[in-house]
């Protein structure tokens, strides 16, 4: 079993004031190792959502998700928080970072929480945030960086604990088109060069492009499925 | 988790951060001062309020403390008083005579309280014999002479030399009369002392009421307020079993005393917990402020596999460091304050009017000790750290997905 991320039945109802809202209806999916999937479809469709079930953020209404072959609604709250520490990562639209730590300092958050020594954090630290192109920028705080610097330094804190996926819902939403695309060619650099699996969503055509294969949804359903070369 | 993080998450604001150390580090002053002042105080009271007349110990056969009567004595007094003298550190002892008498004048007579004194021991006893304002203490131990309260003379109208008219009841149940010549008045700075006192020499006193060579109390003074128990048992035990006697500390002998310190200890303490429980609330409030709005980034940390018990103590960090901050401050500044006054003396307007009443001076030293100085900082601390667990305990149940949706 070499899958990454297997979803069955996946559903998400959410209770708005006695009005019932279906997020998600059924979702099947299963995401093969070293997939670079894209979440595309219109606002309200449940990109977020289905990302957040897989991350463990959220809890499915019915259906399961398997990451890595282990099941989800069966694992404790602390079960989650080391799944979430060693096996996945996350990116988001903006704000990802922590104000008071330095770039470095972020990308080593996640280091220190899995108990590395600090020279060996800041070892490994150094390097990836060199391989997001980031070198001299490392003790910056995030207020003094860019978007699109802040971005590239969560994509390096996602990365730097070697998860096996990383989910990024919208990582570009924020971004200009050419810092979008230098971005996505970072995540799928990433994807090639680490092997990682890669899942996120986006509005942006040009974004869509950059994928591997293309998850259409549609009022919580998948609408589209289809590999690119 | 990280004591850098908790640092500088401190300073995210730095001028509420201010604000809350300063309102930690005030009541910390506020309280060290009133505490340290509160026992300074009460040391004077008690030292003073003893000093004047009642000493810390008092020899007394045993049923006189319940119901002192005339008859109720302590057989060779003076006897006992002159083996405390060799045996006992500090020496300071003194026999007196109790009793009561009518105290008449050529025109008033009033009701006195008349005591048999050694001229030479009782000072080293009691202040009055250094508080007369005019004329002489007693000096023979067997002349017909008296020093009395300037309030008792004023209401007897009596004049220096002229003669008081004592007549009571000896210990035999005899007729006790005697006529006295006033050679000096005292104001012991104990308003119920001036008002009733009448000393006489010990000598004639025993002989007025009969009494043999008995008292009714060999006063001690000038023990370490520490070794006051120790010193009790050592004379108890010098006094031997059936001596006829016991020896009675100042918490029997002036039980309201101890009474007013215990009273006055309690309203001190209702004060300082209601204080440090308003400022307790006051952090509370700015902490969790300062907590919610952070709520998107625990959201962040829990994403990244930060457990809630990981973030639970890094708040527990950020308020242990803002409080630590907070007593520092309080606690130098405090104790620099104390110091100044453990120098100078703490008085305030009315206090020389307030402690004449009730026989303590003019200006209070305050105490320094470890506990005086501590009680405030540790209580303060004990009392924040409760008051963020609320906030470290709120993490637990933050859902990730609607940390990270929060602004
Ligand atoms: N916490 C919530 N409570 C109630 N309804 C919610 C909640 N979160 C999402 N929804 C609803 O679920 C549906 C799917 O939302 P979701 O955020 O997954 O869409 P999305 O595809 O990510 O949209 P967008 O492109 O705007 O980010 C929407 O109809 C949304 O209103
Ligand atoms: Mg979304």
């Amino acid at each position: 079993m070499d899958d990454t991320v297997v979803c069955r039945a996946l559903t998400k109802v959410y209770q708005e004031d006695s009005v019932a809202v279906h997020a998600l209806r059924g979702i099947d999916l299963v995401v093969p190792r070293h997939d670079f999937l894209c979440l595309s479809g219109p606002s309200g469709s449940g990109k977020s959502t289905l990302l957040n079930l897989i991350g463990g953020l959220d809890s499915p209404s019915a259906g399961e998700v398997r990451v890595d072959g282990l099941k989800l609604a069966e694992m404790n709250r602390s079960e989650l928080a080391q799944l979430r520490l060693h096996r996945l990562g996350f990116v988001f639209q903006s704000y990802n970072l922590i104000p008071v730590l330095s770039a470095i300092e972020n990308v080593e958050f996640v280091l220190q929480l899995q108990g590395m020594s600090f020279t060996q954090r800041r070892r490994k630290a150094r390097a990836i945030l060199a391989e997001v192109d980031l070198q001299g920028l490392e003790h910056r705080r995030p207020g003094e960086l860019s978007g699109g610097q802040q971005q590239r330094v969560a994509v390096a804190r996602a990365i730097v604990s070697e998860p096996s996926l990383v989910l990024a819902d919208e990582p570009t939403a924020n971004l200009d088109s050419v810092t979008a695309e230098n971005l996505m060619a970072l995540l799928r650099h990433m994807n090639e060069e680490h092997g990682v699996t890669f899942i996120f969503s986006t509005h942006d055509k040009l974004v869509m492009d950059y994928s591997r294969r293309l998850i259409k949804l549609h009022d919580g359903e998948i609408a589209a499925d289809e590999r690119r070369t | 988790m990280n004591p850098r993080l908790a640092w500088r998450n401190l300073w995210r604001h730095p001028r509420r951060t201010w604000l809350t150390v300063a309102a930690i580090a005030f009541s910390t002053v506020l309280l060290i001062f009133s505490i340290t002042l509160q026992f300074g105080s009460y040391d004077i009271w008690i030292d003073h309020a003893l000093g004047v007349y009642h000493g810390q110990l008092q020899i007394q056969h045993p049923d006189y403390l319940d119901k002192p009567q005339m008859r109720k004595t302590v057989a060779n007094a003076t006897g006992v008083a002159a083996k405390l003298r060799r045996d006992v550190d500090p020496r300071k002892v003194a026999v007196r005579g109790i009793g009561f008498a009518l105290a008449s004048s050529q025109e008033r007579s009033y009701g006195a309280q008349v005591i048999g004194v050694e001229p030479g021991y009782e000072p080293e006893v009691s202040t009055i014999p250094n508080v007369i304002r005019d004329g002489r203490f007693l000096a023979d131990p067997d002349a017909a002479e008296a020093v009395i309260g300037a309030t008792l003379a004023r209401n007897l109208k009596l004049a220096l030399g002229d003669e008081l008219t004592l007549l009571g009841a000896g210990r035999d149940g005899s007729v006790a009369a005697t006529v006295v010549q006033v050679v000096g008045f005292f104001e012991s700075g104990m308003a119920e002392l001036d008002r009733v006192l009448v000393e006489i020499p010990l000598g004639h006193f025993q002989e007025v009421f009969t009494m043999g060579d008995a008292a009714h109390a060999i006063v001690i003074a000038g023990i370490d307020r520490s070794e006051l128990d120790v010193q009790r048992d050592q004379i108890t035990t010098l006094l031997g079993a059936d001596a006829g006697a016991r020896v009675r500390t100042w918490e029997e002998t002036l039980p309201g005393l101890k009474q007013a310190i215990q009273f006055d200890m309690l309203q001190g303490w209702v004060l300082y917990v209601s204080l440090i429980v308003v400022v307790t609330f006051s952090i509370l409030n700015t902490f969790l402020m300062a907590v919610l709005e952070r709520t998107r980034e625990f959201g962040i940390m829990l994403a990244l596999g930060a457990s809630p018990a990981r973030i639970g103590a890094l708040i527990m960090q950020e308020s242990l460091l803002l409080t630590l901050v907070g007593l520092s401050i309080g606690v130098l500044v405090g104790l620099g304050i104390t110091i100044y006054f453990y120098i100078n003396g703490f008085t305030y307007p009315g206090l020389e009017e307030y402690g004449a009443e009730f026989g303590f001076p003019a200006s209070i030293t305050p105490e320094i000790s470890f506990f005086s100085i501590g009680l405030a900082p540790l209580a303060i601390l004990v009392f924040t750290l409760v008051a963020a667990l609320y906030p470290a305990l709120r993490i637990f149940g933050l859902r990730p997905v609607e940390a990270i949706h929060a602004v």
